[in-house]
């Protein structure tokens, strides 16, 4: 059998492409759900029209972003057992707990709120209409949490023990699992992450808008509020990302390593900046530092000393017996680098971004803009920045949609990916969760299925979210304007069209 | 009752309301193109379900969830061994999904007869694999020693498990025309009613003849209790569509379901999973059950979760019990 197409190797590789691309909807959905939730929120307590508005173009795109979260999802939960029955077996004890906890608490109150909320325009009262999509956010951050506590027992397994007579892990602390500071940690991370990714799609589209003299009003309330949850969530990651790093170096220390290619342990540890090496032999023949850097990002000092690949290698082969127990170093180098580099990014154009367009200078005389305005992007209190100046702005505003989204598949690439070859560190090896009885040509043929079929869907998407960008907010209909006031909404003409409807 | 008996009964509960609730949506689905005459129709079926599949659909991720952490040696022989039928199911569901939200979204006629078109396979073809997959489960299939299945994909293809396709598909479709009765108005209800009247005689031949197998085969006295139960619910929900008496004419189909299911579990008890090769190498409630800590632990969050979950989805079908009719459907799309 050809040792590249193994079917751990094809269940790894389809593991990893389900992932990504669920993850590509998963934070979107997260941080719109609430944003388009804090939206209508505004409409309710202010009755301003374009608050409505507003509400009504996030909210139809994320409708068509969370289509494509919720269905990527089923083939997540069903993965374990169609691939990776071994691992369902041995560790189901445990993992399946959060699972069905998510299920059960999590997109059950998701899902049915989320009817509610895309039909409930014309049958439910403002404020219990309001309060469905609230109920939608509150679903997705519970899920979310739920499958990151499962996600970090395999990054560092606590509360169980194992029973030998059955060949598994057993649960012996629920509370622990859940409460575990990786579980905190990461869940932080992940949600600020998420935030990210909804502040820089707010600010890239309004941006889009902006620079087309359209749908002003709307896109500089949209535009600002992209801005401030850029930075708060983007100082948030940056924050959380460190306390991660913290908790990751004691409890992988491998992955540490693997992240910065320090091949033999220092003190003080340099921060890698560039690094070219040889993975055989297991040295950097290139290599730009920041001495005492990474010392102080494990341990909060710039002296300590932080053991290299080498030899946490060393000290796994005494503790596991003779193998193996590096990562892929390059994946876990570049794919930390690219999370770090494209994420600030996000941030650092937040921070511009929210410079240029402060009230102050928006309002400074002379270059004062109305409600109505495009904010004139002013650099000095009176000298606007060049008409050229201010498109690339709004051009770099577009691209940053991306950047998150990029540093958040990276981050998980890595932390999955620097975390092998155990699928649970220390416990359980990658290569023996596979489901035995499944056939090569199995996994072969639902890989390319998955894969072409995402590919299909991604593209219709996009063209989707494109359509609707375009379109921009919608025209207000007279049920708009004045909603049910009971549950029900049949106060009026019983036979006039549905106000949302498939 | 110990707990991992108690989560058996979790399960079966979770299949029935997964199977009452899709079971509809599933039928409401495959008769946008037996009972719809023109788009404006099409329309008001899917919209009848539009509110509420994505909700009925978690059931099913909830069984599933539930399996894992309850049974998980059942959880990963069933899908590993199943891996075939499993994928083609998941296809559906996800292109089900994005078809209700997508298909209205582009007012081309193209586009939108495109994701009609996949809104009537993707139910049709879960319907049956549901079936084909559940007369497998209670028959047995070839597991040996290690928990692992080692038959083929066409093991799973025998008559008994496909006449329980068959089954299914007729049932949920029956289902779901009782279903588009109780919520539509005007011509539309009319042929609901007349088509549901049909489809209730074809499916009870069907089932009758799936559930007198199963009997025979693996039933006992509990089994047999449930049979007739589904079998006087089914021709008194036949009765009553003729009748027109739609609200109970659907209760009555949901019993069918609900006891249909119920009594191919009883059928399978203590087993989960029972070998075709060897009953010494059958899955069972003992043996492909998790640890009693765990088993307490969910067995408190669903006592907690469930009533509410139960409470506002039944909240939902009350905001939209208004039934609906093509003057109900905007011109635009």
């Amino acid at each position: 059998m050809n040792l590249a197409l193994a079917p751990e190797t094809l269940a790894r590789w389809q593991f990893g492409i389900t992932t990504v691309y669920h993850f590509l909807f998963v934070p979107l959905t997260i941080s719109l759900a609430a944003l388009t939730a804090g939206i209508q929120t505004a409409w309710v307590r202010t009755g301003k029209e374009k608050y409505l508005r507003a509400t009504k173009f996030w909210g139809k795109l994320f409708l068509i972003n969370i289509a494509m979260g919720v269905v990527t999802g089923i083939v997540q939960e069903f993965q374990f057992g169609m691939n990776w029955s071994d691992y369902s077996r041995f560790v189901g004890d445990i993992f399946g707990a959060p699972l069905a906890f998510e299920a059960l608490i999590a997109f059950f109150f998701e899902s049915t709120f989320i009817g509610l909320w895309i039909f409930g325009w014309d049958k439910l009262p403002k404020r219990i209409h309001l309060a469905c999509i609230w109920m939608v956010s509150i679903g997705t951050i519970l899920s979310a949490y739920f499958i990151l506590a499962a996600n970090s027992w395999m990054q560092h397994p606590v509360g169980y023990r194992i029973n030998k007579e059955r060949g598994r892990a057993e649960l012996t602390d629920f509370w622990h699992v859940l409460t575990q500071n990786t579980a905190l940690t990461q869940f932080f991370h992940t949600i600020t992450a998420a935030f990210l990714v909804g502040g820089a799609f707010m600010v890239g589209i309004s941006a889009f808008h902006l620079a087309r003299k359209k749908h002003i009003p709307i896109m500089r309330t949209s535009l600002r509020l992209g801005l401030i949850t850029l930075i708060i969530a983007g100082l948030g990651t940056a924050i959380s990302g460190d306390l991660l790093g913290k908790v990751m170096f004691k409890q992988q220390p491998m992955k540490m390593a693997a992240a910065e290619a320090l091949w033999d342990g220092e003190a003080p540890a340099p921060f890698s900046v560039f690094a070219y090496g040889d993975v055989e032999k297991g040295h950097n023949t290139v290599a730009i530092e920041i001495p005492g850097l990474l010392s102080f990002l494990a341990n909060d000092d710039f002296s300590s000393y932080v053991p290299g690949i080498n030899d946490v290698n060393k000290a796994e082969q005494e503790k596991f017996g003779p193998g193996d127990y590096r990562p892929n170093i390059p994946v876990a180098y570049w794919g930390f680098r690219w999370m770090i580099g494209f994420g600030m990014t996000s941030l650092g154009v937040g921070v511009i971004g929210l410079w240029l367009t402060r009230k102050k200078f928006m309002l400074a005389p002379g270059m004062r803009t109305g409600e109505d305005e495009v904010p004139n992007l002013v650099l000095f209190k009176r000298k606007a920045l060049s008409p050229r100046l201010g498109r690339w702005y709004w051009i770099v505003a577009l691209w940053t949609m991306a950047f998150p989204l990029i540093a958040n598949s990276w981050g998980w690439i890595f932390t999955e990916m620097g975390r092998q070859p155990w699928v649970v560190y220390g416990v359980l090896r990658t290569r023996d969760a596979v489901s035995p009885g499944t056939s090569q040509g199995e996994v072969l043929t639902s890989m390319i299925v998955f894969t072409a079929l995402y590919a299909i869907l991604a593209v219709v998407e996009v063209k989707l979210l494109v359509k609707y960008v375009k379109a921009g907010p919608p025209e207000l209909t007279e049920d708009d304007l004045n909603p049910p006031t009971k549950i029900g909404g049949d106060s009026r003409d019983p036979d006039r069209p549905m106000a949302f409807s498939y | 009752m110990e707990l991992h008996d108690v989560w058996f009964v979790i399960i079966a509960v979770l299949w029935i309301g997964y199977f009452f609730l899709e079971g509809f949506d599933f039928g409401v689905g495959i008769l946008t193109k037996l009972l719809a005459r023109d788009r404006a129709e099409k329309r008001v079926l899917i919209n009848t379900i539009g509110p509420v599949w994505d909700g009925n659909e978690v059931w099913l991720l909830t069984a599933g969830g539930a399996t894992f952490a309850a049974f998980p040696e059942w959880y990963a022989t069933l899908f590993s061994g199943f891996y075939l039928p499993l994928l083609i199911i998941l296809v559906c569901l996800i292109v089900r999904g994005v078809a209700f939200e997508y298909r209205a979204k582009r007012p081309e006629e193209n586009w939108q007869r495109n994701w009609e078109q996949a809104i009537f396979w993707t139910s049709l073809v879960p319907a049956l694999l549901w079936g084909v997959a559940f007369g497998n489960i209670v028959r047995g299939v070839k597991i040996d020693a290690d928990m692992e299945y080692v038959g083929g994909f066409w093991d799973l293809l025998n008559p008994y498990a496909l006449l329980g396709g068959l089954v299914t598909l007729t049932l949920f479709t029956f289902h779901g025309a009782v279903f588009a009765s109780l919520k539509t108005v005007g011509d539309i209800r009319e042929r609901a009613r007349a088509l549901a009247f049909k489809l209730g005689l074809v499916t009870a031949v069907l089932a009758l003849g799936f559930l007198i197998w199963t009997q025979v085969h693996t039933g006992d006295g509990g089994s047999l209790v449930a049979m007739l139960v589904a079998a006087v619910a089914l021709v008194g929900a036949i009765g009553a569509i003729r009748a027109g008496r739609e609200g109970w004419s659907f209760a009555l189909s949901g019993v069918t379901i609900a006891a249909a299911v119920a009594m191919l579990f009883l059928a399978l008890f203590p087993d989960v999973m029972p070998s075709s090769l060897d009953p010494e190498w059958s899955l069972t409630v003992t043996n492909a059950s998790s640890s009693p800590y765990t088993l307490k632990i969910m067995t408190w969050c669903a006592a907690i979760a469930t009533p509410l979950v139960l409470l506002y989805q039944s909240w939902t079908y009350w905001v939209f019990r208004k039934r609906i009719g093509t003057q109900h459907i905007a011109d635009a799309h």
